[in-house]
C-alpha cells in the first residue's frame, strides 16, 4: 500500500517508501491432500526480530522452507525488500541475502569450521586462496559480532552451542541481510540461549532482519518486536510482541484456552520404591558417562533430573530400565536389587512394576511402520490378554487400543493407522497410554514432552501428575527446565554424568542454569564449556 | 637381488587394476553411492577394449571401447541409485550380472572363440615404455637396477594408475569439487541447502568411477594380457573394493593397500612349485587363495573401525 501512495504521490517526489523486507502475499502449499500453508500473507519490517509461533505441524517450517527456495510455493508472491522475486532454490535464496539456520544443523561433521562456511562459496577452483580469504573475513565477522569460534575445529568436537555459531557464521559469510532461525534454543543451555539472543540482538542493531520460529512463548516475548501466530497451516494472528502476552499467545496456537501452569498439590511422598547407589555406567566407547550416581525416589513423589542434553541422564535411565549394562552400582526396586551390572532384561523390569517411556520415541519406545494397535502393546505382547493359544488375540488387542485412544484422547481416533501417521505429541501419547495403563509401581519417564504441541504437553502434564497422586514413585528426565520445575518434587542436576546438587523446584532458574553449566555454589568453578 | 627386483616389478603390474578399480570407487563412496560394482565394470570394459583392438588393430580405439562400456554401466548405476533413488547394492550386483552374462554372450556370438576375444599382437595393445636413460643407468649398482627394472619398462597405463594416486588426492583434499565431493558423502542436506545440487554432484563422481574402472578393464585385457577371457576380473574389482575400505577412503592408504595385495600376489605365483624350508611345498591353490584370505583377515578388524562416507548408500531426499 505505501507503493501505491508514493506512485500517486509520483510527481511530487515524495519520500521513498520504506519496503518491509520480507513481504509474503497469498502463499499456498499443499502436499498430495495436506494443506501445509493457506493463502500466507506476512509482512517482516527490515531491521526487526520477527517471531512465528505455532504448534508442530502448523506450516511454520513449510513457509520458511518456502521461503529459503526449498520448496516450491503452489501459488502466491515473495517480495524482497520490495521486489517480487522467484526463489527456486536455495542458491536463489542466498543470493538475495536470505541466510537460514536450520533446527537440525546443516554441518559436514568431519569437516573443518572454516571448510563448512566456505562450502558452496568457494569462490573458485581450487580451495587454497578460498581458505585464506575465509579465514580474514571470518575473523572480521567475529569481531564485529563477538562470535569467536576456531576456525580449524572439526565440528564434531565443538558443543552444539557452538556449531550454532558455525551456522549463524556460514550465513553472515554469504552476506545474509535476513536471517532464519528454525528452533534455535532446542539444543542450548539456559545461558547458551541468553547468549544466542544477544548476538541476535546485536544483529538486529546492524540492521539485519531476523525470522525466529519457535514453540516457545517465553523466547518470543524476550526477544521479538511483532509475533505472528500460525494455526493449521495459516497465520491466525500478528500481534506486537509488546502489546501482547503469553496467555493470549497460546491461545492463539491451539485455538482454546489452555492452562500453562501445572496445577498440583503437595506430594506425599510414602515409602522408598527405586533406590540407585553408586551407579556408573560407561557407553560403547568406554567413558563413563554416569558416575557414581546415588538417590532415591519414592511412591507419591516426582525426581526430576535436570541438565544439558548429554550429561549421563540417558544413560542413567538406561541403566536402570535395564536396556544399558551398569559397570558398577545397584538398584534397589522394592527393596530388592536388579542385575543393572549383568546383562539387561527390560521385560523382566516390567514385570517387577517398572514401566518406562524412553527419551526417543522414535528409536525406543515405537516401531513406526506398526500399526497403532501393535504399538499399544509392544512389550506387552507376552500377557495372556493378548494371547489366544500360541497366537495374538487380534480382537482383544484392537478393543484394548481402541479403549486407550479414547482415554487418551489420541488424534486422529483409528488403531488401524500407521504410527508413523500420527504427530508428534499423539506419538507420545501412545507411549504413555502403553506404560502408565499398565500400573506400575516405579515410572521413567525420558523428555515426556519432546516436539509436543503445547495443548498436548498440558494432557501429559496431568497425566504425569495424576500417576504421582495415585501413588507412584516417577523419575523424570527432561532438558526442559521449565517442565522439571513445574512438575518435579524435587530437582536433581546432573553435569558430567555426577549429581551436583538437589534443589527444590522454588530454586531459580539461574540458580539451576548455573548447576547445569557445571558451576559449583558460591566457588565459581567452572567445570565445562559454559558460553 | 634379481629376485627382488622380479617380484616388486610384478607387483606393480599386479597392483594396477587394483588401483585403478579402488580409486574409481573412492570417487563414487566418497560422494555417497556405494559401488559395489566395480567388478562388472571393470570386465565390460575389458571385454570393450579386447574386442575394439582386437577389430581395428588399435589399443587406443580399444580404450576408448573400454571407457565408452563402463561408462555406459556407470550411468545405469548412477540413474538407479541417484534419480530413483533405489538400492545401491541391488544395482551394483545386477550390474556384475549384466556384465559377466553379456561379455561371454556377446564374445561367443561375435568372435565364436569361446567368450574369448582374438589375441592381440604387437601394435593391437599397450607395450611397455622404457624410459629415457634406463640403458645408460642400467649397470649403476642398486639404482640401475631399480630404475630399469622396476620404474622403467611398464605400459603407459601403469604410469597413468599410479599418477592417479597425488592427482586423486589433490582434486578429494585441494579443489571446489573435492569438497563438494567429501561434504555430499557426509551430509548431502548440508550441501543442498548451500545451493549445489546433489543430483549433478554425485552424477560427477560416479561418471569419474566408471571412466576409471573403463581404463581398469582396458589394461587387463590389452596391456596385462593380450586378450579378453571370460571372467578375466575373477574378483579384482571386490579385492579393489576391500582395498579401499582397508584405506578407509584415503588416496595414499589405497596406494598402500592396492600394492599390498598386488604383492600377495605376486608373491603367490613366484611362491608355485617352490618347496619353502621347514613346510615343504605349499599347494598351489593355497598360495593363490592368499590375497583373498588376506582381504578376510584384514576388513574382519586388523584395521580397526573403518568409518565409511557417512550417507554413503543412503539415497538423498529433501525433507524438511
Amino acid at each position: 500500500m505505501a507503493e501505491k501512495a508514493a506512485e500517486e504521490a509520483g510527481t511530487g517526489k515524495a519520500p521513498k517508501p520504506v519496503h518491509p523486507a520480507i513481504e509474503l502475499r497469498g502463499i499456498s502449499k499443499s502436499f498430495g491432500p495436506v494443506k501445509a500453508n493457506r493463502n500466507i500473507d506476512l509482512r517482516v519490517e527490515r531491521g526487526t526480530i520477527h517471531g512465528i509461533i505455532g504448534e508442530n505441524g502448523a506450516g511454520k517450517s513449510t513457509l520458511m522452507s518456502i521461503l529459503y527456495g526449498f520448496y516450491h510455493a503452489d501459488s502466491g508472491d515473495i517480495l524482497i525488500g520490495g521486489k517480487p522475486v522467484r526463489i527456486t532454490g536455495s542458491q536463489e535464496a542466498i543470493a538475495l541475502g536470505i541466510g537460514m539456520v536450520h533446527q537440525h544443523f546443516m554441518l559436514v561433521h568431519n569437516f573443518s569450521v572454516l571448510e563448512n562456511i566456505i562450502l558452496g562459496a568457494e569462490g573458485g577452483n581450487v580451495l587454497n586462496s578460498a581458505r585464506t580469504r575465509a579465514r580474514s573475513e571470518l575473523e572480521r565477522l567475529e569481531r564485529e559480532y563477538d562470535m569467536h569460534v576456531d576456525p580449524d575445529a572439526i565440528i564434531e568436537e565443538l558443543p552444539v552451542g557452538l556449531q550454532q555459531r558455525v551456522e549463524i557464521l556460514k550465513a553472515l559469510y554469504r552476506g545474509a541481510e535476513i536471517l532464519i532461525l528454525d528452533e534455535p534454543t532446542g539444543v542450548l543451555t539456559p545461558a547458551e540461549a541468553d547468549h544466542l539472543f544477544r548476538i541476535l540482538e546485536q544483529l538486529r542493531e546492524q540492521g539485519k532482519t531476523i525470522i525466529l520460529i519457535t514453540h516457545k512463548l517465553r523466547e518470543i516475548m524476550a526477544i521479538t518486536d511483532n509475533v505472528s501466530v500460525m494455526r493449521r497451516g495459516e497465520i491466525v494472528a500478528t500481534r506486537k510482541t509488546a502489546e501482547t502476552n503469553v496467555e493470549q499467545l497460546a491461545e492463539l496456537m491451539v485455538g482454546r484456552r489452555v492452562l500453562l501452569r501445572v496445577d498440583k498439590g503437595k506430594a506425599s511422598p510414602g515409602e522408598t520404591k527405586l533406590s540407585v547407589q553408586g551407579l556408573t555406567v560407561a557407553d560403547s566407547r568406554r567413558v563413563t558417562m554416569v558416575d557414581a550416581v546415588t538417590f532415591d525416589v519414592r511412591a507419591g513423589e516426582i525426581v526430576g533430573i535436570a541438565g544439558v542434553a548429554g550429561n549421563g541422564q540417558s544413560e542413567l535411565l538406561e541403566a536402570i530400565a535395564g536396556i544399558r549394562r551398569a559397570k558398577q552400582g545397584k538398584v534397589l526396586l522394592d527393596g530388592r536389587p536388579i542385575g543393572v551390572t549383568g546383562p539387561g532384561d527390560p521385560a523382566a523390569m516390567r514385570d517387577r512394576g517398572l514401566a518406562h517411556v524412553p527419551e526417543d520415541r522414535h528409536h525406543m519406545g515405537l516401531v513406526l511402520p506398526f500399526e497403532e494397535n501393535e504399538n499399544s502393546i509392544l512389550g506387552y505382547h507376552t500377557k495372556q490378554q493378548y494371547l489366544n493359544g500360541p497366537l495374538l488375540d487380534i480382537d482383544a488387542i484392537r478393543n484394548d487400543a481402541k479403549a486407550k485412544i479414547e482415554q487418551y484422547d489420541i488424534r486422529p481416533p483409528d488403531c488401524r493407522l500407521k504410527t508413523a501417521n500420527f504427530s508428534g505429541g499423539n506419538q507420545q501419547k501412545i507411549v504413555l497410554a502403553r506404560e502408565m495403563e499398565r500400573d506400575p509401581s516405579v515410572l521413567l519417564i525420558g523428555q515426556p514432552t519432546r516436539g509436543v504441541d503445547v495443548g498436548a504437553i498440558e494432557f501429559i502434564h496431568k497425566r504425569i501428575i495424576e500417576m504421582r497422586d495415585a501413588g507412584k514413585a516417577i523419575l523424570l528426565v527432561s532438558v526442559e527446565l521449565d517442565e522439571i520445575r513445574s512438575l518435579a518434587d524435587r530437582i536433581l542436576v546432573m553435569f558430567a554424568g555426577r549429581i551436583v546438587g538437589e534443589r527444590t523446584p522454588e530454586a531459580s532458574e539461574g540458580e539451576l542454569g548455573l548447576l547445569m553449566a557445571g558451576i559449583q555454589d558460591g566457588e565459581g568453578r567452572t567445570g565445562g564449556r559454559a558460553a | 637381488m634379481d629376485l627382488v627386483i622380479q617380484v616388486l616389478d610384478s607387483t606393480v603390474r599386479l597392483s594396477t587394476p587394483l588401483l585403478l578399480a579402488a580409486l574409481a570407487g573412492l570417487y563414487s563412496e566418497r560422494s555417497g553411492v556405494f559401488d559395489i560394482g566395480l567388478e562388472g565394470k571393470m570386465l565390460a570394459g575389458a571385454f570393450a577394449a579386447g574386442a575394439a583392438a582386437a577389430v581395428w588393430g588399435s589399443p587406443w580405439i580399444g580404450l576408448l571401447a573400454a571407457l565408452a562400456a563402463s561408462l555406459a554401466m556407470a550411468v545405469i548405476h548412477a540413474f538407479a541409485s541417484i534419480t530413483v533413488r533405489g538400492n545401491q547394492i541391488v544395482s551394483g550386483v545386477a550390474i556384475n550380472f549384466v556384465a559377466a552374462g553379456l561379455t561371454a554372450l556377446l564374445g561367443q556370438s561375435w568372435f565364436g572363440m569361446g567368450g574369448r576375444t582374438p589375441p592381440l599382437s604387437g601394435g593391437q595393445r599397450f607395450n611397455p615404455i622404457t624410459l629415457p636413460g634406463a640403458e645408460a643407468l642400467k649397470d649403476v649398482p642398486l639404482i640401475g637396477p631399480i630404475y630399469e627394472g622396476l620404474i622403467s619398462g611398464h605400459n603407459i597405463l601403469v604410469y597413468f594408475a599410479f599418477l592417479m594416486v597425488p592427482v586423486t588426492w589433490w582434486v578429494v583434499f585441494r579443489t571446489r569439487f573435492g569438497l563438494r565431493l567429501r561434504a555430499v558423502g557426509e551430509n548431502p542436506a548440508a550441501v543442498d541447502t548451500a545451493g549445489i545440487s546433489v543430483t549433478f554432484l554425485r552424477y560427477r563422481a560416479v561418471i569419474i568411477c566408471g571412466l576409471l574402472c573403463g581404463v581398469a578393464g582396458a589394461y587387463l585385457s590389452t596391456a596385462f594380457n593380450a586378450q579378453f577371457g571370460q571372467n578375466m576380473t575373477a574378483g579384482k574389482g571386490f579385492i579393489a573394493l576391500a582395498a579401499l575400505i582397508f584405506a578407509k577412503w584415503k588416496p595414499l592408504n589405497v596406494l598402500g593397500a592396492c600394492l599390498l595385495f598386488g604383492f600377495l600376489e605376486a608373491a603367490g605365483i613366484r611362491l608355485q612349485g617352490v618347496a619353502l624350508p621347514m613346510i615343504g611345498q605349499v599347494p598351489v591353490q593355497l598360495v593363490q587363495a592368499l590375497p583373498y584370505i588376506l582381504t578376510v583377515v584384514l576388513l574382519a578388524g586388523f584395521i580397526g573401525k573403518a568409518i565409511p562416507p557417512k550417507a554413503g548408500g543412503v539415497p538423498y531426499t529433501k525433507e524438511r
